[in-house]
């Protein structure tokens, strides 16, 4: 594969829940009638992405916006309700788990929180050869061990610590151990949602530059997931801004973080707390962000975007290229207003 | 000129069976009506546990084994349960990390907001009632006649932490503490948070203790930081004067570690290693095992505070000794 080819290609991928429960909670009087209405969580529409390789791409969004829904469907934890995703050529949310494993070994998640995601009975030796083992079934313990062993020491776990147990670690350390699992069977793409979101900054930064300098060493693509825009704007090379489980803007990082275009990227830029800038201004959103049960007509941002007209009201836009090279979803973007 | 909140070597034990843990160890600073001052520091800094101890919500087996608290010029850690509840929450209020956590789930905002207001004053439910949408009205809550008749659960998270910003301001305290009031809400909501908390010390005259992990947050709402590492502040002064120009080698290497548009891409500076846990602090300057200036001095002997001007600006560390 060349640098330029996509690495994995998302297309309209949707995602619902059916929370209605069983009939009998699905059941409601309504105008002095039975009728049957289901509850739906609408946390992914229609949202089309592209990573290729060796990138970093940044998915930023405030909580509920679909993002970690996003992360999951794409490695098949989630299966989609509508859309398509490839990896490399091949589509892959079609395939069952048994077709799904050799891709399984190409793709690794990190979580969030190193104590939950580490099982807490399987010592630092078990939890790193467990996938080793699982995905190669001729290999020598001997092999196992080198390669479990060589991991520790690239993320900084020393080896001698092997036959230790989560517990004994401190967050930092744990969150390296994690790191070390999704590495071990040499993947070439990585979802991590929230990595560093757990975790002190100084013990961010160590776990950042351990992510950057993996990347360097093995040439993995990031899908990086994170509501911390001080951190996405450090490490990714493009960013995807979702909004209610909708691409609001996708492009380049730093032509984003210099000129966001969508209004809610203006506004959630432009809270970002900055160290030492006094009384800042930023952009007052009107309202909460409405539920995903009940989505907004036309643009999910209508509600609270400061230029709405009716057009907004009525129709969903659609992402467009800018001269940039960004795309904004946006009707006002689109007719030159904004 | 009188402050309105001394607090002088403070030091808080946890007596345990393994023996005596010193949580914070020798904390000093003063607050002036109307000013804000930020805690900062890692987890396990004992930012909070600052917090906790001026007014006196040390659980056991922790208790305050030194030092003064000197608020309105009373001196609160000698005072009895009884005396100290008429001070909490009441004059000093305290806003918790989580809403969630702090408001009652299976309570109305209402009954919860009344409950405090009479625990205070001697009022009827009505003149409760009346100051309660007084307060909602100014933390910004639209429409707070309906809300008050909802539970915590129909409320957003912003919206949350807002009832309980008009809750800790019922009795009209002169001093507010706020422990990590933002770090569970998103950066949109947060940012209307500290705005609102900044216009609150303002216009009803409190002073704000804004305990936090996150530099950027303090730096743009206080006027001093105070700079916690292992139960002690290593360094202390004006906001503007620690960003810009820190003297303790970890305020320098926590200000470079944070990611930033600067240097985009690069690896971070980081300070290797990790806080001690209290069981075992290190002799003399507790960061030493982690400073990469570390002289023959600093695990001997414990840095005291170095002034560094005369605005206040003041650093623990052996490299500053004249």
């Amino acid at each position: 594969m060349n640098e330029n080819s996509d690495l994995l290609t998302v297309n309209n991928l949707v995602k619902h829940f059916d929370i209605s429960g069983g009939l009998l909670d699905q059941l409601k009087f309504e105008k002095k009638r039975l009728i049957r209405k289901r509850t739906v969580v609408q946390a992914v529409n229609d949202v089309s992405i592209s990573i290729k390789q060796g990138e970093t791409l940044g998915v930023v969004g405030e909580s509920g916006c679909g993002k970690s829904t996003l992360a999951r469907t794409v490695l098949g934890l989630y299966p989609p309700t509508k859309g398509s995703i490839y990896y490399g050529t091949d589509r892959i949310d079609d395939l069952n788990s048994r077709q799904m494993l050799p891709f399984r070994k190409k793709m690794q998640m990190i979580f969030q929180d190193p104590y939950a995601s580490l099982n807490p009975r399987m010592t630092v030796t078990q939890t790193l050869e467990e996938p080793i083992l699982f995905h190669n079934k001729n290999i020598s313990s001997i092999e196992v061990k080198e390669i479990s062993s060589e991991i520790m020491r690239q993320v900084g776990v020393d080896p001698k610590w092997a036959d230790r147990y989560p517990h004994e670690f401190s967050g930092g350390q744990r969150q390296r151990i994690s790191i070390a699992r999704a590495l071990t069977v040499d993947p070439e793409f990585i979802v991590a949602d929230e990595p560093v979101s757990a975790l002190d900054v100084s013990i961010q930064a160590q776990i950042l530059n351990l992510m950057l300098e993996a990347q360097q060493q093995r040439g993995l693509t990031y899908m990086f997931i994170t509501h911390d825009l001080s951190v996405v704007q450090h490490i990714s090379t493009r960013v995807a801004v979702l909004y209610l489980g909708t691409l609001c803007e996708i492009g380049d990082s730093n032509k984003i973080f210099s000129s966001p275009r969508h209004p809610y990227t203006k506004a959630l830029f432009s809270a970002i707390p900055k160290l030492g800038k006094k009384k800042k201004q930023y952009i007052k959103l009107k309202g909460e962000v409405p539920t995903p049960i009940d989505l907004p007509s036309g643009c999910v941002f209508q509600e609270r975007c400061l230029y709405t007209e009716e057009r907004c009201r009525v129709e969903i836009p659609k992402l467009i290229q800018r001269n940039s090279g960004t795309q904004v979803a946006c009707h006002m973007v689109e007719e030159g207003k904004q | 000129m009188s402050h309105l909140l001394e607090v002088e070597n403070l030091k808080v034990t946890f007596a345990l069976r393994t023996g005596d843990l010193t949580a914070i160890d020798d904390v000093s600073f003063v607050l002036n009506s109307k000013e804000k001052l930020g805690l900062v520091g890692e987890s396990g800094a004992g930012k909070s546990v600052t917090g906790f101890s001026i007014i006196n919500l040390i659980s056991k087996p922790g208790y305050i084994s030194g030092g003064r608290v000197i608020f309105e010029g009373r001196q609160l850690n000698t005072l009895s349960e009884k005396e100290m509840r008429s001070v909490r929450g009441n004059q000093i209020s305290m806003i918790f990390q989580d809403p969630m956590m702090t408001l009652n789930p299976v309570l109305t905002i209402k009954s919860q907001m009344i409950e405090t207001v009479r625990a205070h004053k001697n009022v009827t439910k009505k003149e409760a009632e009346k100051l309660a949408l007084e307060k909602l009205e100014k933390v910004y809550i639209p429409s707070p006649e309906k809300r008050l008749n909802q539970y915590p659960h129909e409320c957003s998270g912003g919206m949350r932490q807002r009832i309980v910003i008009a809750i800790a301001l019922l009795t009209d305290p002169s001093l507010i503490i706020a422990d990590e009031p933002t770090t569970a809400l998103d950066v949109t909501i947060q940012a209307g948070i500290m705005d609102l908390l900044s216009e609150l010390c303002e216009t009803e005259n409190m002073g704000l203790i804004l305990i936090t992990h996150d530099l950027a947050v303090v730096s743009e709402v206080t006027e001093k930081i105070a700079v916690m590492y292992a139960g002690k502040i290593i360094e202390s002064g004006q906001t503007d004067t620690i960003i810009s120009n820190p003297k303790h080698p970890y305020t320098q290497g926590l200000i470079k570690s944070l990611p930033s548009a600067i240097q985009t891409g690069k690896t971070l500076t980081q300070i290797p290693g990790s806080m001690p846990t209290l069981t075992e602090i290190p002799n003399g300057c507790t960061f030493h095992p982690r400073c990469e200036y570390c002289l023959p001095i600093c695990d001997q002997e414990v840095p005291e505070l170095y002034r560094i001007n005369n605005n206040g600006h003041m650093a623990a560390c052996h490299l500053l000794k004249k």
